[in-house]
């Protein structure tokens, strides 16, 4: 069951790319001038997982909570809903027993062919999806998609990372081989190789989003090759991080903050922020303005945020992941600055280019750089 | 000749399951309340969301679709004695080379491309849970154990190719085959919201029934079920048997799996892997392997799985309180086995 999300949508972006990290498409605000009137905004969300995995679903449904203590917002939710007709059929019954207006089908696997298919069925019903395949003039009207760009916060949590380490030796245990799970392994290695250059980072592959007992393997026998900081992308963190806090050594977080986990080792994490778009999105469906078909940020826009630094992580260490953080929030960063080379030795990004954080060539990325121990191939 | 013996028979299975499934509702009211809803409502919700209304009819028919299929997998070689919980490598492999089928062929009409996904996928799936029985005849394999570990390698292979040699070079973020072409995709039963699949489903489980109970065939395979020593003494192909009864079964799983990709997907991906296979065993259990009975239970399990959303939305219980009322089910009904000949009612007419 897979829960990747983001994918190209070249029509889009290279519309996007010219207005920024937000960009605002079309209009969907006759629909939300429709329901300006109502007092209540009544929202549905469909998580692929538990509401309690210390990770992607839990990042979901810390938003739906958020929004709905607004007293004029009643926000339904389903857990564990698995990417099949079951989904389709979960949202028509949200929609017909309920009456929600708004729907988050959370998963990235939600949007095709599922929620392509039940859209068009209900065009006074809003399809909000997680994962930015919005393609306008293709898909339906009423349907629209958020991601927030959080290799942001994965860079500055290298950056802790790579300050913190003894060894030198970073880990990183991921689910699949696919682009956004890369650009997270390359933007921690380019923020622990910023501040420390021979830094590597050893990448294992479990192969799917949410294998338990592969990914203790994984953790365990990083551990026992000297590696001493651990991160990962799966879809519950939970098992990796309470392995590192066993074995005694660091991890940084991601999803949503773990420190509960880990108190000892949790030096930071890359965490969601859906709560911030949940609100607004619930704001500009009650105000009646128009909703946006593509909402898209990063630090700056808070859709993404670094977790908390732990009390362990040195003063120097902090300096350095601020300095890092404000570029981010000043929109002066950029991550993907040529020359980079691949772990294979062949030039990916030549001298003086620039892939900044909208460029579409970032979301087809197929190789792991310099400094990453690990192959694409799984 | 005996056909009371019969009826008294059907009528103790009847009412060992109806018992059973009342005990079940007992018990699970008492989970209920203790999690503290109220069981009564709770029964009221899960009957609106799974039986209510012509929607909810609907929503359970078509999760109860792909169970027909995949209980089948484990109910005809129980007519065996064997055990084979492998149904969801069957889906799996069928889905998967159903979809490859159909990207061989991309100019071919529709009615040619799903009639050969179909068949490609029944074999490939009948192929898969053959192994399983072969194993168990020619090397004494267990087949639980092999059926089960097949799965994995099923789900093994299946994301292995669609992350390499098939992968839609577009599919970034989530690897899958290319689409079959919307031209060939299954369609609607007219007047409702359902895909053929459930069809499907319910005449697979006629037809299993009839070769099962109707046929040389069908009585040769409940013999050996009974005893092999004997069934090989009467020179009965015990060994053929298997090998044609777990392909049937197969065939069944691999039939789910490419109803999965022709009426839903357009694409083989991980979502296959739905878990629709493990389901299935449980169908199988509670049916006590009797095809006919397959439908009835795979549509009050599609009803339960319906009304879990409701559940949560309504009174807040976790999407886990569905499973625990399945595995309560389960385990009443596995306890109600030991039921059989115990009431001497149903015994007296059928002893001559």
């Amino acid at each position: 069951m897979t829960t990747a999300r983001k994918l190209t949508r070249r029509q889009v972006l290279k519309g996007t790319a010219a207005v920024g990290a937000l960009g605002m498409l079309g209009g969907l605000g006759w629909l939300g001038k429709a329901w300006g009137a109502q007092d209540k905004v009544k929202m549905g969300f469909i998580f692929v997982g538990p509401r309690d995995d210390y990770g992607y679903n839990q990042a979901h449904y810390e938003g739906k909570s958020a929004v709905a203590k607004l007293d004029w917002v009643k926000a339904v939710d389903e857990e564990k809903v698995p990417e099949t007709i079951e989904v389709q059929k979960t949202m028509e019954s949200m929609i017909k027993l309920d009456g929600v207006q708004v729907l988050f089908p959370t998963s990235f696997g939600y949007f095709d062919p599922h929620i392509l298919k039940v859209a068009p069925q209900f065009p006074n019903v809003l399809f909000l999806h997680c994962g930015g395949l919005y393609q306008e003039g293709k898909h339906p009207k009423n349907a629209g998609s958020y991601f927030g760009y959080i290799d942001e916060p994965e860079y500055v949590a290298g950056i802790v990372a790579g300050g913190m380490t003894k060894s030198g030796k970073l880990g990183f245990v991921a689910a699949k081989p696919i682009p956004q799970v890369l650009r997270n392994i390359n933007s921690y290695t380019l923020g622990a190789r910023s501040i420390r250059p021979n830094c590597t980072t050893n990448v294992i592959f479990t192969g799917d989003w949410s294998l338990p007992v592969r990914e203790a393997e994984a953790t365990n026998s990083l551990v026992d090759q000297g590696i001493d900081v651990i991160t990962c992308h799966v879809d519950s963190p939970k098992v990796v991080m309470t392995m590192c806090e066993k074995r005694g050594i660091y991890c940084t977080g991601y999803h949503v903050n773990q420190s509960k986990l880990a108190p000892r080792g949790y030096l930071t994490g890359a965490e969601w922020n859906w709560a911030k778009v949940y609100m607004d999105y619930a704001d500009m469906i009650r105000k009646g303005t128009e909703v946006p078909h593509l909402i898209r940020g990063g630090l700056k826009e808070g859709i993404v945020k670094v977790s908390d630094y732990n009390p362990v992580v040195t003063e120097s260490v902090r300096k350095q992941a601020d300095a890092a953080k404000a570029k981010f929030m000043s929109g002066a960063m950029v991550v993907y600055k040529g020359p980079i080379k691949d772990n294979t030795g062949n030039v990916v990004i030549p001298a003086g280019e620039e892939y900044i954080q909208t460029d579409i060539r970032l979301e087809s990325m197929g190789w792991l750089v310099e400094g990453v121990i690990g192959s694409t191939k799984s | 000749m005996d056909v009371p013996k019969n009826l008294h028979k059907a009528l103790e299975s009847f009412l060992i399951i109806f018992g059973s499934l009342l005990v079940s509702m007992v018990l699970f009211g008492g989970f209920v309340a203790v999690a503290g809803a109220n069981p009564f409502e709770v029964y009221h919700t899960m009957y609106r969301a799974a039986f209510g209304s012509s929607f909810s009819w609907q929503n359970s028919l078509i999760r109860a679709a792909p169970l027909m299929l995949t209980a089948l997998c484990t109910a005809l070689p129980g007519y065996l004695g064997l055990i084979i919980i492998g149904g969801e490598g069957a889906v799996v492999i069928g889905g998967l080379s159903a979809a490859l089928a159909a990207l061989v062929m991309p100019n071919a009409p529709p009615l040619v491309v799903l009639t050969a996904m179909a068949l490609v996928g029944m074999v490939a799936g009948g192929i898969w849970l053959a192994i399983g029985g072969a194993l168990r005849h020619y090397r004494a394999v267990n087949e639980t154990i092999s059926s089960l570990l097949l799965n994995y390698i099923a789900i093994a292979v299946l994301n292995h190719l669609v992350t390499s040699t098939f992968r839609d070079p577009e599919s970034l973020n989530h690897p899958s085959t290319r689409h079959i072409g919307e031209a060939n995709m299954i369609g609607l039963i007219p007047g409702t919201d359902l895909h053929w699949g459930l069809a499907f489903g319910v005449v697979a489980c006629v037809l299993a029934w009839f070769l099962m109970h109707r046929t040389v065939f069908g009585f040769a395979s409940q013999i050996a079920g009974g005893n092999v020593r004997a069934a090989q003494v009467a020179g009965l192909p015990v060994g053929r048997l298997i090998l044609i009864v777990c392909f049937v079964a197969g065939a069944a799983g691999g039939l789910a799996g490419m109803v999965e990709v022709a009426a839903i997907h357009g694409r083989a991906n991980d979502t296959l892997n739905a878990n629709y296979g493990y389901a299935g065993i449980l169908v199988a259990f509670v049916a006590r392997n009797n095809p006919l009975a397959i439908i009835p239970v795979a549509v009050l399990l599609g009803g339960i799985r319906a009304s879990g959303g409701l559940l949560q939305r309504v009174h807040d219980l976790p999407d886990a309180t569905v499973l625990v009322m399945q595995g309560i089910m389960f385990l009443v009904i596995l306890f109600s086995e030991t039921l059989y000949g115990r009431f001497s009612k149903f015994q007296k007419q059928g002893a001559a």
